[in-house]
């Protein structure tokens, strides 16, 4: 019974901890600019397939080492999803900064579906076996099995969520972001370079999103050009639950939603004798979203804002 | 509309030449359709059933602002009604007209049973609240099988008829989409020029000051959801007819985007841009079929170009029905 708490507590932490770096490029978009970016979950699923190109390029061509050929990948993807998503914000959400606010969104859409169909066309569209980016090992811990891949997603997750977390609060790049993200009329007036910060953001929540890609593709062990849709819709739910435009509010929110889901999964069925099986999981992950919206609709860490100052522009 | 207006200023002709040539070729389209492969008409139909489609979800974001993207729960309801009960599934056979009836209500009453929640959100969160309300629908569906089947659906739909007439072949199906459409487009259209339509639009350009002037917010937005889950849950009844199978895959958030997008890059509350978008969006895919995965990256870019172009849409709001008619007879 312990061992299985462990475990399981243990496993929630993982998804968790993916789903948080996915669902800090949600908010820190929205932060800066009331935007819903539909296309981030696809930065999630670039940085699987750039960092399985970098990797079979480095082993294989160039004859590097496992291990520095593994860092090397993981890094330079997350840096070339990161400048890939500055690229997009140039061509596909900056013309539109002045338009209504859901030009972008639908900008973004499309966005989406050509990143989708383009990996389609160059990569296959069928699922591809992803190699381990750690040594799996397992250790028992008090009944329960942790796995190598486990600690290692938490440490790398925890370090990227660390690094966003001192360069939001201590840097000057971070009080830019923060100003900007507070009032964006009112930056530009002080002189902030306000395009520079949200040019920051689109590289920050791209490369944070690809990492969160590489760990999860490795972790399951396969990547799928459509596996940004799913996981980008719970990331998402996760920034909302937590607060969207908050920081602390995505992570807490994506933790939040990985020990509904994992406690979902295993109570369900046993709390509502088999009426409701394992598959409601997502069921209740949104009907909770809801009840928070209905509850509290700047989610748990949000700043209850006025709606003045959230509805600055027209909707249409 | 400063744009159209001076136009029609400097070359009055043109006014007139843009609605003759939309009606001359809409009336080619319909004469010629009944004769095409019934490969080409199932195309046609579907083009008809994504602008049923349009003109519902249109009452609710183009007409009263309100961004709905769980839109496709309602074509989800229609589209089961039809199939529980006019298949082997629970040996119910009641007549098309009858379950066309039912699930107009059935859509009109989910409608309403989201909007009350739903009523106090506004623009973003009501956007996230509709497309989890309608993830949930379709999770449900595909999990509940002693109802729907599961991932399977339910196969072997009964034909339909009406009074007798039975529809069963494609060109059937071309006729009662082209008359529900034809109606669904004009109650639309008088409901926007309506008493109801003009709360939605005071209620999209300022909601405060709608209710300031006395305008039951509540009452006109409960209205607007049941309007358009009306006409959703009737566009899906009928794709259930015309198929006669129904699974939970036709149900997902991409149609529900799919719908937005056709009635942004049409032209937003103008049933005209609607028809405009849902012809690009609906027809090029088919025409560019031998282009395979190639078409799906040049919508995608498409999409992307038409909205940083023409953010208002093709078709401007201003070139709406009474402008198409008046021009049609020299008014």
């Amino acid at each position: 019974m312990l061992g299985n708490l462990i475990q399981q507590t243990v496993n929630a932490l993982t998804i968790g901890s993916i789903y948080a770096l996915i669902a800090l490029g949600y908010t820190m978009v929205y932060g800066v600019l009331r935007m819903i970016n539909f296309a981030h979950g696809e930065m999630f699923m670039l940085g699987a397939y750039v960092a399985f190109l970098l990797l079979s390029m480095l082993v294989g061509d160039v004859g590097m080492a496992g291990a520095i050929a593994l860092a090397m990948a993981f890094v330079i993807a997350i840096f070339l999803v990161g400048a890939v998503g500055v690229g997009i914000e140039r061509v596909a959400y900056k013309p539109l900064r002045n338009s209504t606010r859901l030009a972008p969104m639908l900008s973004s859409l499309g966005v989406s579906l050509s990143l989708v169909t383009g990996i389609q066309i160059l990569a296959g569209p069928q699922p591809v076996a992803f190699p381990s980016f750690f040594p799996v090992v397992r250790y028992e811990v008090m009944g329960g099995t942790i796995t190598s891949m486990q600690i290692g997603i938490l440490v790398a997750a925890f370090v990227l969520m660390f690094g966003l977390h001192f360069l939001v609060t201590r840097s000057r790049i971070g009080i830019i972001v923060r100003a900007v993200s507070e009032s964006r009329p009112t930056a530009q007036l002080l002189g902030i370079n306000v395009n520079g910060a949200i040019s920051m953001v689109f590289f920050v929540g791209p490369l944070l999103g690809a990492a969160g890609g590489i760990l999860y593709a490795s972790y399951y062990g396969i990547m799928s050009p459509t596996m940004g849709a799913v996981i980008g819709l719970k990331a998402f739910t996760a920034a909302i639950l937590g607060g969207i435009g908050s920081i602390p509010g995505a992570m807490l929110g994506a933790f939040i939603l990985a020990f509904v889901e994992v406690g979902g999964t295993a109570l369900l069925p046993v709390i509502t004798h088999g009426v409701l099986g394992t598959e409601y999981r997502d069921v209740l992950t949104f009907a909770i979203l809801i009840l928070v919206l209905l509850v509290r609709p700047a989610g748990i860490l949000g700043e209850a804002v006025s709606e003045e100052s959230v509805v600055y522009k027209r909707e249409f | 509309m400063s744009v159209a207006e001076a136009r029609t200023a400097v070359r009055p002709r043109s006014s007139r030449i843009v609605p003759l040539l939309v009606f001359a070729i809409t009336i080619a389209l319909i004469v010629a359709t009944p004769f095409l492969p019934n490969y080409y008409v199932r195309v046609v139909n579907s083009l008809l059933i994504y602008i049923l489609l349009g003109i519902g979800l249109n009452i609710v974001i183009g007409y009263t602002g309100l961004l709905d993207l769980g839109f496709v729960a309602f074509y989800a309801v229609g589209a089961y009604t039809y199939a529980l009960l006019a298949s082997p599934q629970f040996d119910l056979h009641l007549p098309f007209l009858l379950i066309l009836v039912i699930a107009a209500c059935l859509g009109a009453i989910t409608g309403i049973l989201l909007g009350i929640p739903v009523l106090r959100l506004r623009g973003d969160y009501l956007a996230i609240v509709t497309l989890g309300f309608g993830e949930i629908i379709r999770i449900i569906i595909n999990n509940l099988d002693w109802l729907t089947g599961g991932p399977q659906g339910i196969a072997r739909l009964d034909k339909a008829s009406i009074l007798g007439l039975q529809i069963a072949r494609p060109v059937d199906f071309f006729w009662l989409l082209l008359v529900v459409v034809v109606v669904a487009g004009v109650v639309a259209w008088r409901l926007e020029h309506s008493i109801l339509g003009k709360a939605w639009a005071a209620i999209r350009e300022d909601q405060d000051a709608a209710r300031g002037v006395g305008i039951n917010t509540t009452n006109a937005k409960l209205a607007a959801f049941a309007t358009s889950a009306t006409i959703g849950s009737i566009a899906g009844a009928i794709f259930g007819a015309s198929q006669r199978f129904v699974s939970p895959e036709s149900f997902t958030l991409q149609e529900s985007v799919l719908i937005v997008l056709m009635i942004v890059v049409g032209g937003i509350g103008n049933i005209l841009g609607i028809v405009a978008g849902a012809a690009i969006l609906i027809l090029l895919p088919e025409v560019l079929r031998e282009f395979a995965e190639w078409r799906i990256l040049f919508l995608g870019l498409l999409m992307i170009f038409l909205i940083i172009v023409r953010p208002a849409g093709i078709v401007p709001r201003s070139f709406g029905p009474e402008k198409l008619i008046r021009g049609l007879f020299g008014k």
